[in-house]
């Protein structure tokens, strides 16, 4: 390692002020401080500090979404197969393994590739800008865009989402730590208005339209979502066939059945769909202290009542849908662990955390029954919950604040 | 009747090298220091010059604000030098002992006969108001006020830190005496005292409110501590007093003769024989730890989270009782093995990112003082609250005091911390963020704000 660190040493000068290369020092002094910890050594206040820091914290995210990910990709080639009737619902998982996995990462590595091709390029260019090091902040955000991409969304899609989200929500906010919303959830907004025509139907299973305009689609695939079958059914009546035979999709045997819904064996965006492989993601962020637990549990509590208020209420179909069927599905289970946890837009006090999370997972389901244009309601319940974090905090830090001018009124009382 | 007080936030950094109990003496130092910097919001005015002849508690400087707070020579010989910084700033008055111990010769003080107005004065002309603090803004005790209550710290819960029990050792009157005058100075009662379980030094000690704490670092901590048992109101003043100076305030008015007595934990990873020794105040550094190879070896007077950065030919700091020797890490890691990356078996950590909280208790770490990482903005929460024992939001009043807002600093409740107070969020923090120099400059701007 010395004869690396003797290179980065022997190139330096080039980098520096009056160098050749000195318009790229960005770039240098990122990668060196990638690859060693710098030698500073703390100067004034404490004299030793913990190992931990944002690179390493970071990493921890996205080996949490190393499951998911993996998964995602495995998964993307199974409903392709599956679309195409090439395998049936039976056979069993490990079946053309290394077909599945080769036909998702052909989709999924140029999405994961253009994300952070577009974004790192950004914030390169950000950090030259203004003479700051390049912030660790993208390198989850990164990864966390084309996990919550349909497989066959254009790249110039995901790149055009990519650029406005980190200029828009991340970079004119002065970078990371100070944006207000989620970065990841802001490019997928940002798809979601801007191109509601190319982000519907046809894109969350691999080639779906081409094979069915060949003719080749199975039987029962319509490339369609859980939510997107669900949201078909409101404003109907619970008794019509076409809304009998949607249900009759999330019942024990049907394509979106409990347990398929929990191991992520549907359709969905590359990420989202396995509850199981996010869930492993979730244990590791909270072993390691690094999501916030509170925020998840309180995020998981909130859909839960919401969807047993939906079952109380049972007024449409999707209303009786179980509580439990309804946050194993769709991005709910994402958002609660990788979106609603990023510290920086959630609420930042310990308390609000707890109100924030519920929130979050109540108003996720909330939005996913009441309005069927918005099928992926968590998108929006998280990035309107950031919205509200600071005023959370607020009162938070309002009560406590409250109550140390009560002491020394009380103080004061005493003396007088 | 002592109430027991149980803390659960805070952390006990274990690091090796600590002090044994064994007391020795030190070798008599050629060269004392007094330091204003030491002395938080002080402007040092010189009474002597360089070449002047002194004696042990003869007056160096006093404070500009407050001419009666005098600054006193420990030992008695000439004045060396006058070591001045940017501006002109006084950084040392450097004394060279001329090894007769001479003494200013002081009014024997009977704390209990005389009035409070006299033991101010006799105090202030002792020399003694440097080591009494104030808060709000953690500075030398203002001596006019009247302080609601003075709070004195029976332990030290620092890294490293040395053994009150040891260090007070046999100095029971004098301590007695010493809390008798600072009953005197808070208005006739009012002083309390923060001890932890298993202590039986102060078993006898009579005239103070006595608590019992039990948790980690920063339990010892006078803030932390008032925080505990009579939090300080906006408006309201409370002084702190470590306890060996109390014990040496209390000897100088009993005998008049200035005593500046220092029980120092010498200590830390590079200190062949950690331990205590005992010496006096301001002595050169070099008496305690002989001379290091300052690339590889870090001098700190004071603990390793608050402490000052010295050299091979500095000084014990005013406020310090320990020295501790750390290695430099001001070398590069690479990530996979020591960096960012690597399984760091060798590291304490606060996160669980890192293997420590896996590892037995019994394990004692040599930490360097590489930085671990680059400043960063605020990213991570949550990660201030469980090391710092108050109900105040640290974060928020660390970004209040960023943002200069001072009615937001003191309604978030800057008026009951000092800076020390933050020192372990400032080591856990994951951003690298220098919070305790944010919180000094927080409480001076309130302070000039407030005048």
């Amino acid at each position: 390692m010395k004869a690396l660190h003797n290179l980065l040493d022997s190139v330096r000068p080039h980098f520096e002020e009056g160098g050749k290369l000195s318009k790229f020092w960005v770039v240098y002094d990122s990668l060196e401080t990638f690859a060693f910890t710098p030698g500073h050594a703390t100067k004034n206040g404490v004299h030793i500090r913990d190992g931990v820091d944002l690179k390493r914290t970071m990493f921890m995210v996205i080996v949490a979404l190393i499951p998911a990910l993996l998964f995602g990709t495995w998964n993307q080639g199974h409903q392709y197969l599956l679309s195409i009737g090439e395998i049936t619902p039976n056979d069993p998982l490990m079946t053309a393994l290394w077909d599945k996995l080769f036909i998702g990462a052909v989709k999924v590595l140029p999405l994961v590739v253009v994300s952070y091709g577009v974004g790192l390029g950004i914030e390169f260019l950000f950090a030259g800008m203004r003479g700051h090091s390049i912030n660790e902040g993208y390198l989850v955000s990164g990864m966390l865009i084309p996990l919550i991409m349909p497989v066959d969304c254009p790249l110039w899609m995901v790149a055009l989402a990519v650029a406005f989200a980190v200029i828009i929500a991340k970079e004119v906010f002065g970078g990371t730590g100070m944006n207000i919303l989620n970065v990841a959830l802001t490019a997928r907004a940002f798809l979601f208005f801007a191109y509601p025509k190319q982000l519907s139907g046809e894109i969350w299973i691999h080639n779906v339209k081409a094979s069915a305009d060949a003719g080749l689609l199975a039987d029962g695939y319509t490339g369609a979502t859980a939510l997107g079958h669900l949201a078909s059914t409101v404003g109907k009546g619970l008794d019509e066939p076409a809304v009998t035979g949607v249900m009759s999709m999330f019942g024990a045997d049907g394509m979106f059945s409990l347990s398929n819904s929990f191991l992520g064996l549907i359709p969905g965006s590359i990420g989202e769909t396995s509850a199981l492989a996010i869930l492993i993601g979730a244990a590791l962020l909270i072993w390691t202290g690094i999501g916030s637990w509170k925020i998840m549990s309180s995020f998981l509590a909130g859909g839960l009542v919401m969807g047993f208020l939906f079952n109380l209420l049972g007024l449409n179909a999707y209303m009786t849908l179980p509580a439990i069927h309804q946050v194993v599905m769709g991005g709910f289970m994402f958002g609660m662990v990788f979106m609603a946890t990023d510290p920086v837009s959630a609420a930042q006090t310990e308390r609000g955390k707890w109100i924030y999370g519920f929130f979050g997972g109540f108003l996720s389901i909330m939005i996913r029954v009441f309005n069927p244009a918005y099928p992926e309601g968590v998108m929006m319940a998280i990035l309107f919950m950031n919205v509200m974090a600071p005023l959370i905090d607020h009162y938070v830090i309002e009560a406590n604040v409250g109550k140390r001018e009560k002491r020394a009124l009380a103080a004061q009382g005493a003396t007088a | 009747m002592t109430r027991t007080i149980r803390i659960k936030k805070g952390a006990d950094i274990r690091l090796k090298g600590r002090p044994s109990t064994q007391v020795e003496q030190a070798s008599s130092a050629p060269l004392y220091a007094v330091q204003p910097p030491n002395y938080q919001g002080i402007v040092p005015k010189l009474e002597v010059k360089e070449g002047a002849a002194v004696k042990a508690g003869s007056t160096l400087f006093h404070s500009k604000e407050h001419p009666e707070v005098k600054f006193v020579s420990p030992v008695s010989g000439t004045v060396k030098q006058v070591v001045r910084g940017e501006k002109r700033r006084i950084l040392a008055v450097v004394v060279e002992a001329d090894g007769k111990n001479d003494q200013h010769a002081f009014a024997s003080v009977d704390p209990a006969t005389t009035d409070r107005e006299a033991l101010v004065a006799a105090v202030a002309e002792r020399g003694f108001f440097a080591f009494i603090e104030q808060r709000p803004f953690a500075t030398v005790a203002n001596p006019t006020d009247v302080p609601r209550s003075i709070h004195v710290s029976g332990f030290d819960s620092a890294p490293l830190a040395a053994d009150m029990e040891v260090a007070l050792a046999g100095r029971e009157a004098a301590f007695q005496t010493g809390i008798h005058a600072l009953r005197v100075l808070a208005g006739g009662s009012n002083v309390q005292l923060g001890t932890k379980a298993g202590q039986t030094f102060f078993n006898a000690i009579e005239g103070v409110d006595t608590f019992t704490f039990e948790g980690p670092h920063p339990t010892g901590n006078a803030g932390v501590q008032i925080h505990h048992t009579r939090p300080i109101n906006k408006g309201e003043v409370v002084w702190t007093m470590h306890a060996e100076d109390v014990a040496n305030l209390g000897e100088t008015l009993s005998s008049g003769t200035y005593c500046a007595t220092r029980v120092v934990a010498v200590a830390g990873s590079e200190c062949d024989a950690p331990r205590h020794l005992q010496t006096t105040l301001g002595c050169a550094i070099s008496t305690l730890v002989g001379s290091v190879n300052e690339e590889e070896v870090r001098i700190v007077s004071g603990n390793p989270l608050t402490g000052d950065r010295t050299a091979n030919d500095g000084f014990l700091g005013g406020m310090h009782h320990q020295v501790c020797l750390l290695p430099e890490g001001n070398k590069p890691k690479f990530l996979l093995v020591d960096g960012w990356l690597g399984l760091g078996f060798d590291k304490f950590s606060l996160s669980k990112s890192y293997p420590t909280w896996l590892m037995p208790k019994s394990k004692e770490f040599a930490m360097d003082t590489c930085n671990n990482g680059e400043q960063r903005a605020f990213v991570v929460t949550g990660q201030y609250e469980p090391v710092f024992p108050f109900d105040i939001y640290p974060v928020q009043l660390l970004k209040s005091i960023i943002a200069n807002d001072i009615d937001a600093m003191e309604k978030l409740g800057i008026y009951e911390v000092a800076p020390e107070d933050f020192a372990l969020c400032e080591y856990a923090c994951t951003s690298k963020i220098a919070v305790q120099s944010i919180v000094r400059n927080g409480l001076d701007m309130l302070k000039k704000e407030l005048g």
